[in-house]
């Protein structure tokens, strides 16, 4: 039986459903190429940080300009080049050099911080020749003086303001900190956001007892952190409209059978690929391959959301009541 | 700033104006840098990293050598095999060429040396112009040309390289350092094919002919005996005889091509001159301006420019004379000039006049204006002229000097004169480079910058001079009557007097906080009366504020450009503003989009931030400046040191200055730069009494004490003091106190504090907090601190803690903010400045360690202290090898003499001193008095050997002789010395401060720099490792070798001084120091030492000869196997990223080779410590085997 994996994300017609997602991963061109040669469907570039165009600026002034021409014998302290660049030049000649190197659809990340830098940014990307552009929006809310609903507003201004200023589609990649995101999830889909990405992981603060320092860290996700996500695709698939990715705690085939059957349009892995190399993206398909064979499923699409929370048998399972029904198998026994 | 090689009119300085046509018409480059020449060696090297081709089509070899001398061999070899070859030096760099000056020229190479003419060191070192340097090499055989403005620059580096093909002598080709070198003019650029057109290919193919090659065989370099030597050396007469005509001739083809015609001697002035100045270098310019001015009111005056100087054309030269001339005066600033001149004439059968003077000008940069020219003129027409006279300066001891006209002006009305004060790091240079850019490449006026700096790396003032006009400018001095006068800084109003420079009406700009009557509130009562009495324009603009709001905290260059344009109308408004943001798109476009969008805010954001302050028709302030330094103050920091600081120096008369360039110590506590806005504050609650925000300090500017409480009594209410942590020390307080106005504000105190609250750990002991609201308090607070009781030195441990309390003796350099040489310099002095004698190379330690105005090196109490001294770059190991001779010869005579005395004095002294051992603090403290009995018991014997004995009986008590330097010296120009130091055996104790770049002529490639740093001469990345200069020593055997850093072990550091001080033969410590070479915040500098330590970059130990004999390993290895990668090292600083951004293939294919390099460089010391320690191994018995059991 002829498989039929293709799927359909931010209106770009893809070959199946698994992709890498943002990391340092694409910095390799070799490393992109293997990721094509393995069966990758797209590629999703790492975030362009605005904070970073600045902070690199201002290291740019505090270490080099300001000490020029302070003392008579060295009027500067580096050989005067403008071989590099500053900014988002680097990052948009790289999406230049993937686009070269590799056929596939390129999804673009970017994380801005002040909504001209986003609209900017994201029209800077669209000239280099991305195909689709990844809004990696989250905020920590450190100050008791910001609302939950300001925090929203502007998320929402972002995804209006980056859609209206660009021709290529617009993904919404968000954290799972909202206190109603069925309702977050709504209100950007009617603000024109072309998909949803759930969810964006963060660096977490550690302790070093020995420095007595905080250190934030990233460790690589853990199949564990897919759940969370396989809830918020079933809960909204359905609810909107718009095609989703799954990303974080992708680690075997089984986890792209249960994301896609969640509701997710693609997967994104990235830690999984880091552990173990670009070619595993092509063991998932095959497991996902075998999978559909097994269950006698002949597409994605015929996967999609078949067990979401509009099309489980038991809804329930998705909702509050799974963790008092938990509670109470644990009193019985 | 590197620009398209092609025609144009671009603005750019001498050394850019020469690079630009020596890198085209050359193949190889032997290079080595040096102040004021080495942004050209830079400029090719960064084009030749960029790929640009010379004139046939190839990318020349930039090579960096190790030295001036070694750059000459390498062109001499590269002439000899046939390349065409250039190179750039001055002054003590040139005197290295010289050797090999006469072997080019002995063997006829066409060959060009272009050199920005520069002082020699003397009585003193000085980077500054005159001619000095190139009058050292007349007697070379070089053809000596010399240009007087950028343009000439240009033009005569053509000149010179095209006729020396045609002509094989070869040319030194020089213009005045800085003055020109550094002088931004209009330049019109020679095309490839201009310079193809003079170029004679034949010539070129004769040289290729001419190389020494195996297919060709020929020997050059023999020696020769009496019989042929002196007519071989004669063969070449003809060559110099046809030279002058030949460099006639191109210059004729020259003026052909580009209409800028020259002469061997170029006259300028009355045709029916009698009275002419003959003159060289950029002061003929400032001179024509004098003619100028004089003919203009009918004086009938005229000047020579002596062009091509060697072979001295006398034909050429009584030609280029009008024929009317009766008087002379030959201005040089060393009076060669004047005995050519004289020869001249002398063999000369029909030309004669009835007076020749000379007179020396310039020296070391000295200013030199047309009111100087004009006295010279004028002592001209007196019946006795004064001859060997000096001008520009004020000679009241052998009375040479000339007097002149301090206030005349020249200058035409229809030149705007614009002055700009600013602080080293406001980037008021780079922005004002940038309006001459603009003006001078964008419109038809001619313009002309040119930059004046102070002697400090940190918190340093500078001075743009810029010119801009309808004419050619040829004033080649500092504007005196400027028309716009422009203080980037307000807190320069209370310490220069920025009104003198302006003329009647000017516009004052400056850059200040508030409304603008509290702008004008500020200034001083001086400021503020001579305003109103110049009838001054104010205006006022809070750059800061509109830097901040435009998204560039703290960058006011484009605030204070845009101001500038607005207000000084060289342009409309419009257009100038327009013309602004082309530039900033020019400059960054490349960067990224966003550093120009910021500056183009900030250029809006500017103009209307400009206010105009109303001056009121008197004053409002009583309150006057304050005086530049303290009135307890010395007499001679009064007198002298005092002016210079005021930039008064200029008018210092001879008299004020020692014969011999001896100066006293202790200077610099008189400068109080206040450069910190926020200083230390000390919680006593939290500290631990560590000491080692002492120990990190670079300034010496904050300090540790214990003493006795009674000591407290009558301290300032505010000055802290906590229970003294000490069982030895019972009853005794402690204080870490700063010096307000001396601290730099770098923050490393605060970084190292280890003492920190438990429970907010964001508190410590130590946090900055705003300067102005502590200064009066913590002034106080210093000057009691000073004033406590110090410890007894003999009782101090020698360890971190122990140290801190000993005195520097070296204090408030003007090193960089955070710098990381001077903690251990500083550490040097606490421990034996009081008996140590410093030889110290040429470089960063030797400006901030010996520049004027002021001397961070200090007394103790007794009136002990270091005694400092730099000779050269290259000799610096050599020169302190022979200051411990000295030392030893001395104390050897005085030895020898207290034998004789034995009798009269007593046996006991001298058997006191003899059994002294002086390896302790108590040790020389107990000589010192045993000598001090001596002196007095001589006093008494009336002998002339006895006075003799008191002479140098002080050389009894030992004396540590120390040799600083850099990496450049110690891995380059002076390898071969230390090598040879370390060779003899000698107690001389080598400190290498390495920075692994040269720091101090702006971070140039030194031996030590390591694989995938970028630096000047490696702008693609070093792609060699760094030399271990260390492990090299070490294979002597009978050197103590200490590699170290102090951010990664402080303890270790202050284990390897000692261990070094006390090893009776050579030392060498490398002494990792952080430096803004490196890209990054200095604030950071220790925890990169830490992570150059633990990446492996770094490894310490020290090797120890004496150790075995103790039964201990010889080396020791301080640090731990690498623990994190070279790369968590190198991420944090540009030198290596750079890299990363520019060319990230080779960025990783370096740092790949680069820790693998780690790793095999640990395996081994690995090795060598293992190695040392199985050495000293007890020996396992040797146990007879048993014998065979009987069967």
């Amino acid at each position: 039986m002829a498989l039929d994996l293709s799927t359909t994300y931010l209106g770009i017609k893809l070959a199946n459903p698994i992709m890498p997602g943002a990391s340092p991963l694409v910095d390799s061109l070799d490393r992109v190429k293997a990721m094509q040669d393995a069966g990758a469907s797209a590629i999703v570039m790492h975030s362009l940080f605005e904070e970073q165009i600045d902070r690199e600026m201002k290291a740019e002034y505090a270490h080099l300009r300001r000490h020029e021409d302070v003392f008579a014998e060295a009027a500067n302290f580096f050989p005067e080049s403008d071989d590099y660049a500053l900014g988002p030049q680097e990052y948009l000649a790289h999406i230049r050099k993937i686009k070269e190197t590799c056929k596939l659809p390129v999804i673009a990340s970017l994380n801005g911080t002040q909504i001209g830098g986003w609209v900017e940014y994201a029209n800077l990307i669209q000239q280099a020749g991305a195909d689709a552009l990844e809004l990696n929006l989250y905020y920590l809310a450190t100050d008791g003086a910001i609302s939950g609903e300001e925090v929203e507003t502007d998320v929402l201004e972002i995804v209006r303001t980056v859609k209206a200023g660009v021709k290529i589609p617009v993904a919404v990649k968000l954290s799972p900190f909202f206190s109603s995101l069925s309702h977050m999830a709504k209100e950007i889909e009617l603000n024109g956001a072309d998909g949803l990405v759930l969810f964006n992981r963060f660096y977490q603060p550690d302790i070093d007892l020995e420095a007595l320092e905080v250190v934030p860290k990233l460790d690589l996700s853990s199949p564990e952190e897919l759940r969370l996500r396989l809830r918020w695709l079933a809960i909204l698939f359905g609810q909107v409209k718009l095609p989703m990715a799954c990303t974080g705690g992708v680690h075997s085939a089984h986890d792209v059978v249960k994301s896609i059957l969640a509701g997710a349009s693609v997967v994104q892995v990235v830690s999984s690929l880091l552990k173990h190399n670009p070619a595993h993206i092509r063991t998932l398909l095959t497991g996902l391959e075998q999978w559909m064979q097994e269950k006698e499923y002949a597409s994605v699409a015929q996967m999609r959301g078949a067990l979401s929370l509009q099309n489980c048998p038991d809804p329930a399972a998705f909702e509050r009541a799974n963790y008092l029904k938990i509670l109470q198998v644990w009193r019985t026994n | 700033m590197i620009k398209p090689l092609q025609p144009k009119c671009v603005a750019m300085d001498a050394n850019e104006a020469a690079a630009s046509v020596a890198y085209r018409l050359n193949e190889v480059f032997a290079i080595y840098p040096i102040t004021p020449s080495s942004p050209m060696g830079e400029f090719c090297d960064e084009w030749a990293a960029k790929k640009k081709l010379n004139l046939w089509g190839q990318i020349p070899e930039v090579m960096e050598m190790q030295s001036e001398a070694g750059a000459a061999g390498a062109v001499h070899g590269a002439l000899q095999a046939g390349a065409l070859s250039s190179s750039f030096t001055c002054s003590q760099g040139l005197l290295l060429y010289i050797p090999n000056m006469y072997k080019i020229a002995g063997e006829l190479h066409p060959f060009v040396l272009h050199v920005t003419a520069r002082a020699l060191a003397t009585h003193a070192l000085s980077i500054f112009g005159d001619h000095g340097d190139v009058m050292a090499c007349r007697q070379t055989g070089f053809a000596m040309l010399c240009s007087n403005t950028p343009q000439e620059a240009h033009d005569f580096a053509a000149i010179a390289s095209t006729t020396t093909l045609e002509g094989r002598v070869p040319f030194l080709h020089y213009f005045d350092g800085f003055r020109t070198s550094h002088e931004i003019q209009k330049v019109n650029l020679l095309s490839d094919d201009d310079l193809r057109s003079l170029l004679s290919e034949e010539a070129v193919s004769a040289h290729r002919t001419r190389a020494l090659t195996p297919d060709r065989p020929a020997i050059r370099g023999t020696a020769q005996n009496p019989d042929v030597f002196f007519q071989a050396r004669e063969a070449a007469n003809g060559f110099y005889d046809r030279l002058p005509a030949l460099v006639q001739k191109k210059m004729d083809e020259f003026g052909e091509l580009t209409g800028r015609k020259y002469k061997l001697f170029d006259y300028y002035g009355d045709a029916q001159a009698e009275r002419v100045i003959v003159i060289m270098g950029s002061g003929f310019e400032a001179a024509c301006e004098a003619v100028d001015h004089l003919n203009q009111k009918g004086a009938k005056v005229g000047v020579l420019s002596v062009r091509l100087y060697r072979p001295f054309a006398i034909e050429h030269f009584l030609q280029a004379l009008p024929a009317t001339v009766k008087t002379i005066a030959v201005l040089d600033p060393g009076e060669p000039l004047y005995m050519d001149v004289v020869t001249a004439f002398a063999e000369s059968d029909t030309r004669k006049v009835s007076k020749i003077i000379g007179g020396r000008f310039g020296l070391g940069s000295k200013e030199f204006t047309p009111a100087m020219v004009i006295a010279v003129y004028d002592e001209l027409t007196k019946a006795k002229s004064k001859n060997h006279f000096t001008i520009g300066i004020f000679d009241d001891v052998t009375r040479t000097s000339l007097d002149y006209d301090t206030e005349l002006d020249t200058e035409k009305d229809d030149v705007t004169r614009s002055v700009f004060f600013g602080l080293g790091a406001d980037g008021t240079v780079s922005a004002n480079k940038n309006s001459i850019k603009i003006i001078g490449e964008e419109t038809d006026f001619f313009a002309q910058g040119y930059f004046v700096y102070d002697s400090k790396k940190s918190g340093a003032m500078t001075t743009s001079h810029l010119r801009f006009g309808p004419r050619p400018i040829r004033s080649t001095y500092l504007i005196r009557q400027a028309n716009f006068v422009a203080c980037h800084q307000s807190t320069f109003v209370e310490k220069v007097d920025m009104t003198t420079i302006a003329r009647p009406g000017a516009t004052f700009l400056v850059n200040a906080p508030g409304t603008p009557q509290q702008v004008w509130d500020s200034f001083p009562l001086e400021m503020q009366e001579a305003i109103i009495a110049k009838k001054l324009k104010v205006h006022a603009i809070d750059a800061f504020k509109v830097a901040k709001e435009s998204g560039m905290p703290g960058q006011i260059n484009t605030v204070m450009q845009t101001a500038f344009f607005a207000l000084a109308g060289i342009l409309p408004r419009e257009e100038a503003i327009g013309q602004i943001k082309k530039a900033i798109q020019k400059s960054y476009g490349k960067k990224g989009e966003d550093i120009v969008k910021k500056n183009w805010t900030a250029v809006d954001n500017s103009v209307a931030a400009l206010n105009e302050v109303t001056v009121p028709a008197a004053p409002t302030t009583k309150r006057r400046r304050p005086p530049v330094v303290s009135a307890d103050a010395p007499d001679f920091v009064q007198r002298v040191t005092a002016r210079m600081m005021a930039g008064e120096g200029d008018l210092l008369p001879v008299s004020a200055f020692p014969i011999d360039g001896t100066f006293p110590l202790s200077t610099t506590r008189w400068e109080k730069r206040n450069l910190a806005q926020d200083i230390p504050v000390w919680d006593a609650s939290l500290c631990i009494q560590c000491n080692k925000c002492a120990l990190v300090c670079p300034h010496a500017a904050i300090r540790t004490n214990f003493y006795p409480n009674a000591a407290l009594a009558g301290a300032p209410e505010t000055f802290k003091s906590t229970k003294f942590r000490s069982n030895e020390n019972p009853d005794c307080g402690f204080t870490i106190q700063v010096a307000p106005e001396d601290c730099t504000g770098c923050t490393l105190c605060a970084k190292v504090c280890p003492a920190k609250d438990k429970s907010n750990l964001q508190k410590k002991a130590l946090m900055m907090q705003p300067q102005p609201a502590l200064l009066e308090q913590e002034k106080r607070n210093w000057d009691f601190f000073l004033k406590l009781p110090t410890p007894d030195r003999t009782l101090l441990k020698t360890d971190l803690k122990g140290s801190q309390f000993m005195q520097p003796l070296f204090e408030f350099s003007g090193a960089c903010t955070g710098c990381g040489e001077t903690p251990y310099v500083k550490l040097l002095t606490q421990f034996y400045g009081d008996r140590l004698l410093v030889a110290n190379a040429t470089g960063c330690t030797s400006i901030y360690g010996g520049n004027l105005p002021t001397t961070p090196y200090c007394t103790d109490a007794a009136g002990r202290g270091p005694a400092w001294s730099n000779s050269l770059f290259e000799d610096n190991a050599e020169y302190g090898l022979g200051l411990r001779l000295a030392a030893d010869q001395l104390e050897i005579k005085a030895q020898l003499l207290l034998t004789k005395f034995a009798a009269q004095v007593g046996d006991g002294i001298v058997e006191a001193l003899v059994k002294a051992d002086q390896s302790t603090e108590a040790g020389i403290a107990e000589a010192r008095r045993i000598v001090g009995a001596l002196k007095q018991k001589l006093a008494t014997v009336d002998q002339p050997e006895a006075k003799t004995l008191i002479q140098l009986a002080d050389y009894l008590v030992k004396k540590s002789v120390w040799v600083l330097g850099g990496d450049g010296w110690a891995y380059d120009i002076g390898y071969g010395g230390v090598d040879h130091v370390l060779s003899t055996g000698k107690n001389v104790n080598i400190l290498v401060l390495d920075t692994e770049v040269y720091s101090n002529t702006g971070g140039q490639k030194s031996k030590s720099t390591p694989m995938g740093a970028v630096a000047k001469f490696s702008a693609n990345g070093k792609d060699t490792a760094k030399k271990d200069m260390a492990l090299m020593a070490i294979q002597y055997g009978n050197v103590y070798v200490a590699r170290v850093a102090m951010g990664a072990k402080d303890s270790q550091t202050i284990q390897a001084f000692r261990e070094a001080e006390s090893f009776n033969g050579p030392s060498l410590i490398i002494a990792y120091s952080h430096c803004i070479a490196h890209g990054y915040s200095m604030v950071n500098g220790f925890d990169q030492q830490k992570l150059a330590v633990e990446s492996g970059h770094w490894p310490m130990f020290r090797y120890d000869p004496r150790r075995p004999a103790r039964g201990e390993p010889e080396f020791v290895l301080d640090s731990a196997a690498p623990k994190v990668a070279l790369s968590q090292y190198t991420k944090n600083e540009i030198r290596y990223q750079f890299l990363h951004k520019a060319d990230p293939v080779r960025a990783k294919m370096l740092g790949d080779t680069a820790q693998a390099n780690v790793n095999t460089r640990w395996a081994v010391y690995q090795q060598l410590a293992d190695a040392a320690k199985a050495a000293v191994a007890p020996k396992a018995p040797v146990v007879p085997s048993a014998a065979p059991a009987a069967s």
